[in-house]
């Protein structure tokens, strides 16, 4: 299928990796990645606390720009957050036609104009839905035996239920636990998994911040996790890259590997943990290394951890 | 009639035992409420469970519990629909709410936590120069603004699971502060800066919420404590400029200024902007203190020098004209679904189709939703 791909900021800065492994799992799917390149940050929650209607702008002209893309089934994001913020704001656009219009006339300059009901759906939710789970099966090239994964959702692409159209129909709330069981591995269960990560106070209250990303990181471990994987990069920042921080502030040791969603079917579809871009986490990914020494070679196996 | 199993947390604190778990049999017709299952339970097979109630209509907001892990009012789930929405598919789970202590079984101790935070926001009306002679005469749609927050009934579901709360008990939580833009929105109160600025500045105030929509999520009035929160933000932020100790409004402005200049996040120039710039005071020894960090990231390739550089941006002049448009207008528009309602949702509160209003006048929010009452400056 072709998919008009929104990446998102992040996955293109400071989590390199994510959009890389996304670009080489894609064809393997059978997904035709049609670039947003002229798109705009989604403002992740911030600019709509600015102002909303400057938000649902922005947002209104990403999703112009995807109803141009000819022959496009559907938008698609890999990053929860982008998910969330650009639902919030579809929900407000497609809820009013007045306002749709005002929306609008701000656009017109470029020629673009959003048409309500655009289809915009995260990679996860279009594995499932669109893609389907026996689809996904019959790829798996290295089952995950015996790797315990831990589902880390985050806020965005679960909450609020109704604007997300989570429903009993639709468990979008479930679709990593279904996933990870998909490719072969087994789901942890553990307190944090649809949890804060707490990214979005990092600047303002940093200890209340790496204590969420330390408790959460720290119950799956009791839990007995190889890893987490979560479906957004603002997620991994808190647990990967401030994994160190994090774990000085709860006062325990942690390292616990955190894969993006991409890179986790990657490994079962079987690119190797370098491919993937696994090297570049701060949190060496030594447990899924270990788990398949005789066909990955060992990325950083040798330190043992950080 | 069906049987449905109840688990219940039990614990007494006087007994000097740890909680333990506890399965009832109830017999009840589907369409009846899991608080009426646990009062079965209570009145058949241990009088000793503790559980606080009173309407049993949803209304007096006394009965919140958490149902299968998630919070909200016994009597206003279904036990069939608790059946359903279980783990297992049979046994519903009922425990006390998170975030307060627990006095006995299903009852937590209110007091301790929700009213002394709704009570920490000054929850009462604070007009300016003597009140007039008789009632105060407030335009309608004024009111219409805070009706939202007036819904909440106080029963303390968002409190129970507010994932800031559980990591920084000083939070003054979403139930408080949505009961304090009742009162920011409201105009005959006299001091709106002075409690936003309160607001602000308490470390534990209005930027220490991390945006989880857990409070959203939990409410069974449609409050949206967290929408509260945000605009009690846009407005200490927007209209009074206040500048917070905690970066609150620093990093609101540096992420919305860095989107103006560079469309896509430059996430290098975002955390020291958000301390105040590179070389202020306050950003050097955060820069300092995550250095080690940035410089793993750099050492792994994760973060590429070219990351740390400025991104080129193809439309960067149509992202600053939409800038312009909304920043220009004369006031700021704000589209609150919960009044106005959707175009397909024939029995929303607002009808938005009739009101014909052209969206760009100063009364024309669209629909009839009513517009913040500060200039956009």
């Amino acid at each position: 299928m072709r998919v008009a791909y929104w990446p998102g900021c992040v996955s293109r800065g400071f989590t390199p990796e994510l959009h890389g492994s996304m670009e080489l799992v894609a064809p393997m799917l059978d997904i035709e990645l049609v670039q947003l390149d002229r798109a705009s940050c989604t403002g992740a929650g911030v600019i709509a606390e600015h102002n909303q209607e400057l938000a649902d702008t922005l947002n209104a002209r990403t999703f112009a720009l995807a109803q141009q893309v000819e022959g496009a089934d559907m938008m698609m994001n890999i990053c929860s957050t982008c998910q969330g913020a650009q639902s919030e704001c579809q929900e407000r656009l497609d809820a009013n036609a007045e306002y749709r219009e005002m929306v609008n006339g701000t656009l017109e300059g470029e020629g673009l104009r959003y048409e309500a009901g655009i289809t915009n759906k995260h990679f996860l939710w279009l594995m499932v839905e669109e893609i389907g789970l026996d689809v996904i099966a019959s790829k798996v090239k290295r089952p995950l035996t015996d790797l315990r994964v831990g589902p880390f959702y985050g806020c965005y692409i679960v909450r609020p239920t109704d604007r997300l159209g989570i429903s009993d129909e639709l468990p979008r709330d479930t679709y990593l636990a279904q996933l990870i069981e998909t490719l072969g591995g087994t789901v942890v269960d553990y307190a944090g998994s649809h949890k804060c990560c707490g990214f979005p106070i990092i600047t303002m209250n940093k200890a209340a911040s790496l204590k969420q990303a330390g408790r959460h990181i720290g119950d799956a471990i009791d839990a007995d996790a190889d890893c987490l994987v979560t479906p957004c990069p603002l997620c991994h920042l808190n647990l990967d890259l401030q994994q160190p921080l994090a774990q000085r502030e709860v006062g325990r040791d942690l390292g616990l590997p955190i894969l993006h969603l991409p890179q986790l079917v990657g490994l079962a579809f079987g690119l190797s943990p370098k491919e993937l871009g696994m090297n570049k986490h701060i949190v060496k990914p030594t447990s899924v290394v270990d788990w398949s020494t005789s066909v990955v070679a060992g990325v950083g196996a040798e330190q043992g951890g950080w | 009639m069906p049987d449905y199993t109840l688990k219940i947390r039990r614990y007494s604190p006087e007994t000097g035992e740890s909680a333990y778990w506890e399965e009832f049999q109830v017999e009840l017709d589907e369409h009846r409420s899991v608080l009426d299952g646990i009062l079965q339970a209570k009145d058949r097979t241990d009088g000793s469970i503790g559980i606080r109630c009173s309407c049993r209509a949803a209304i007096c907001g006394s009965c919140g519990v958490r149902i299968n892990g998630r919070p909200g009012l016994a009597c206003h789930m279904h036990l069939g629909v608790a059946q359903k929405s279980s783990k297992d598919g049979q046994t519903i789970v009922v425990e006390p709410m998170g975030n307060m202590p627990v006095l006995k079984d299903l009852i937590v101790d209110m007091d301790a936590v929700h009213w002394k935070k709704i009570r920490r926001v000054t929850p009462w009306l604070l007009p300016d120069g003597p009140p007039p002679e008789r009632e105060y005469v407030v335009p309608m749609e004024s009111m219409v603004d805070v009706t939202q927050t007036m819904a909440c009934i106080q029963c303390g579901a968002c409190v129970s699971d507010c994932l800031s709360m559980e990591v920084d008990p000083l939070f003054i939580g979403p139930a408080a502060l949505a009961k304090a833009y009742r009162f920011v929105g409201d105009p005959r109160d006299g001091q709106q800066f002075e409690r936003l600025k309160d607001l602000a500045e308490d470390p534990h105030g209005i930027y220490d919420c991390t945006h989880c929509f857990n409070c959203i999520e939990a409410c069974p009035k449609g409050v949206a404590p967290m929408n509260q929160i945000m605009r009690l933000r846009r407005i200490a932020g927007s209209d009074h400029k206040i500048e917070d100790r905690n970066n609150g409004l620093r990093h609101e402005k540096a992420f919305v200024k860095n989107i103006e200049k560079n469309g896509v996040l430059a996430e290098a120039d975002l955390l020291p902007d958000s301390y105040g710039g590179k070389f202020h005071p306050r950003a050097v020894p955060e820069l300092i203190d995550s250095l080690p960090v940035i410089l793993r990231a750099l050492m792994r390739g994760k973060v590429t020098p070219k990351a740390l550089l400025p991104h080129k941006f193809p439309d960067q002049k149509q992202i600053r004209r939409i800038y312009d448009t909304v920043h220009d207008r004369d006031e700021r528009f704000e589209l609150n679904l919960y009044i106005v309602g959707k175009d397909e949702d024939e029995d929303g509160d607002g009808d938005s189709r009739s009101s014909g209003n052209d969206p760009g006048t100063a009364q024309g929010s669209p629909g009839s939703s009513p517009p913040e009452r500060s200039p956009n400056t």
